[in-house]
């Protein structure tokens, strides 16, 4: 038996669901064949989705990308030579590096070698799952320094790091976590939001998936920070791959002392579980999250009292989206003022995009808050897939504004977006080519709205569905009555907006509004002369 | 006042001696994890005690839920209204195949929406619906998380991406030749 080369392929979901898993089968198949054993890692996902499955071979002067590989690619690699371990040895074989779908070394594909991976650092790189290859690449760094450090100093840290809430409201974490800390209770809570349930998002995901321990972690400093004993991750139930993954992270950092009834085995008690959503969109709001774990229907509770002082059980607790947790190890790890380097304006930091939609080349891009729409649709989206002008372009979620062309260059930060009526939200962008019609997807907007709405609030509930009804109206109406409908439109998101409990009535028109001033020829109505906009 | 400790016969068939038993194990996975010190906590068991249930047997049958909830200390009505307000559970079983096609925005962008109608006359089967031979269920579902690789489909729990409209052909020749 042979010692076989190195390799690498993904084990995210998007792979898997693009073939991974058999292209893994017939690698397999195929050393066994040869009398040899496979040697390969399944990783998370370098991000590149396009290119999944994206096989890697190690070689001298790092790993080599092949992509997008089918199990029908492989016996032209196995004849080239992909399993021979020269590879690692020598270097790469020719007939590989003259193989059509070689890419050369990933870390030097562009679309990789212009990000700055901070959170997202070991994702791609590493087996999710291994503690020696967390704790290789600087995994409990950060819970080390935060259990060295007085709680209210781990506090400052995130405070001074300039954090904000990834999941899309952009609260300053920091703030949040004092709060939760001058709380007096015999108990606290960290809950994890990973109800990812923004299309064209998936970072909570990939991180899940490709790094469970950073977000292990980073809840075992937030506990330590605020004094909590236990916490729990809520999971949607449509990423069956993320809470395979959390679940066996979780078991095997306990086991091994990490976490559990002392932190790394001298700090205090921290207990994590799992709980799995059930396909409720509205979960993604803090309360509605509480009420489903406490065994209810996901109904937003109306604020105050604040979670932090009032929330799982009655706890104080600290509610974090899954990146905003992830990016605490590396704050501890490395000071608050590394991080608050990054980013733009009262941005700090990096996010992770998540290029979506009808891009060329979708997939995650970490980068510092500052970079334009434009360089991220065409420097790394490669522009439209279908090859069509792109129209339009979602940001931050089916509650976000569609993003007209004149504003692809506005740099993206919290502050920014606003000033122009878009939100960053989670980081989704979704594009449309020019066949898209705006005034469907407004409409869209309202079905998916009446769909999820819990029912608590009047101009969500009702709003929706009278929302897609005048939809309806101004599409069919003759140009003459048009102008009644709209103003309908406009006095209805108006309620929507100042009247609904939570972002899910609040945001809807947000999508729907931007439609109608950007594209309302879409709605049969003219363009606005000097409107500036486009 | 105790609540749920006088389960109602449901309308409609009675509960099985295995869905009983499922249930059973259910609770003894779950209602441990609850902290005893947690006011009402036994409910926080709910949601996994559902998902084992479904997950085991493909639904939650309705004759279960008074018994869920007096396991739970919960009334049949706060139990009904969970398994119907979550759109992941299902109170009659699916069809022996379930295709599930993303609807959400980014699967939109690359023609989502029209290939949920060919799926629809292909598999013969309505949207939402179970096909009345109970050979498909096809139903919508919004963001599986691969927004990149779209549109996203779920075929009897595998995920798969960059669906198109021969893929469709494909899963309906398959179901058909296992027939």
């Amino acid at each position: 038996m042979n010692l076989l080369s190195m390799l690498y392929l993904s084990r995210d979901a998007a792979a898997v669901a693009a073939g991974a898993d058999e292209v893994s089968e017939a690698l397999r198949d195929a050393a066994v064949a040869r009398g040899d054993v496979l040697n390969h890692v399944r990783t998370g996902s370098r991000g590149m989705l396009w290119l999944e499955p994206l096989l890697e071979v190690e070689t001298p002067a790092g790993r080599v990308a092949f992509g997008p590989v089918t199990a029908a690619d492989v016996p032209s690699l196995v004849d080239a030579g992909v399993l021979d371990d020269a590879n690692r040895l020598e270097g790469l074989r020719d007939t590989l590096r003259t193989h059509p779908l070689h890419l050369g070394l990933t870390e030097q594909i562009p679309y990789f070698a212009k990000q700055q991976r901070i959170t997202f650092a070991r994702v791609g790189v590493t087996d999710p799952l291994s503690l020696d290859d967390y704790a290789a690449l600087g995994g409990w760094a950060g819970l080390d320094k935060a259990l060295a450090m007085a709680p209210p100093a781990v506090v400052d840290a995130v405070v001074e790091s300039g954090l904000r809430g990834r999941g899309g409201a952009a609260f300053p974490a920091g703030i949040k976590w004092k709060t939760v800390a001058a709380a007096v209770a015999p108990r606290k809570a960290v809950v994890c939001n990973a109800d990812e349930g923004d299309s064209g998002t998936f970072s909570d995901r990939m991180l899940m998936e490709g790094d469970p321990y950073t977000l292990v972690e980073g809840m075992a400093i937030a506990a330590v920070a605020v004094g909590a004993t236990c916490g729990v991750i809520y999971v949607r139930s449509e990423y069956p791959h993320a809470e395979a993954a959390l679940r066996e992270a979780i078991a095997r950092a306990t086991a091994a002392g990490h976490i559990g009834a002392a932190l790394r085995g001298r700090g205090p008690e921290f207990r994590l579980d799992v709980r799995r959503g059930a396909g409720s969109y509205v979960c993604g709001e803090e309360t509605a999250l509480l009420e489903s774990i406490e065994g209810r229907r996901g109904v937003v509770r109306a604020k105050p009292p604040l979670p932090a002082l009032h929330g799982l059980f009655g706890w104080p607790t600290v509610i974090n989206n899954v990146i905003t947790l992830a990016s605490v190890p590396r704050i501890l790890a490395d000071g608050a003022a590394s991080y608050h380097a990054f980013g733009a304006g009262r941005s700090r930091g990096t996010l992770p995009f998540q290029l979506a939609g009808n891009l060329k080349q979708g997939g995650l891009v970490e980068l510092p808050f500052g970079v334009t729409l434009r360089e991220l649709l065409f420097d790394f989206g490669g522009g439209s897939r279908s090859g069509r002008p792109i129209k339009a372009v979602q940001v931050g979620g089916p509650l976000g504004a569609y993003v007209p062309e004149s504003q692809w260059d506005v740099p993206i930060d919290y502050e920014a977006y606003a000033a122009v009526g878009a939100t960053v939200g989670h980081g989704g962008i979704v594009a449309h080519d020019d066949t898209a019609d705006l005034a469907g997807l407004a409409r869209y907007a309202f079905e998916f709205c009446a769909l999820e709405s819990c029912g608590k609030c009047t101009p969500c509930r009702i709003g929706s569905t009278r929302g897609v009804e005048v939809v309806e109206r101004l599409v069919a109406a003759p140009v003459s009555l048009k102008g009644a409908q709209e103003e309908l439109l406009r006095d209805l998101c108006d309620t929507m907006v100042s009247g609904s409990l939570c972002a899910m009535g609040g945001m809807t028109p947000f999508p729907v509004l931007s439609a109608l001033d950007h594209y309302p020829e879409d709605f049969g109505l003219p363009r606005r002369a000097a409107a500036g906009d486009r | 006042m105790p609540r749920g400790s006088a389960p109602q016969p449901p309308h409609g068939p009675a509960a099985t001696a295995p869905q009983r038993e499922c249930l059973q194990q259910a609770l003894a996975l779950h209602l441990p994890d609850i902290p005893a010190e947690v006011p009402g906590g036994s409910a926080s068991a709910l949601l996994p005690v559902l998902h084992h249930i479904q997950d085991a047997l493909g639904f939650v049958p309705p004759a279960l839920v008074p018994e869920i909830g007096a396991a739970l200390s919960l009334s049949r009505a706060e139990v009904h209204g969970v398994v119907t307000y979550y759109h992941h559970f299902r109170s009659a079983p699916a069809g022996r195949h379930v295709v599930q096609i993303c609807q959400a925005e980014a699967c939109r962008a690359n023609g989502a929406v029209a290939l949920m109608a060919h799926a629809s006359a292909r598999l013969a089967c309505a949207p939402g619906y179970t096909r009345a031979d109970g050979g498909v269920t096809l139903e919508p579902v919004y963001c599986l998380g691969l927004c990149a690789t779209g549109p996203a489909a779920i075929v009897d729990d595998k995920l798969r991406a960059r669906v198109s409209a021969a893929t469709v052909d494909d899963w309906a020749s398959r179901f058909e030749d296992a027939r």
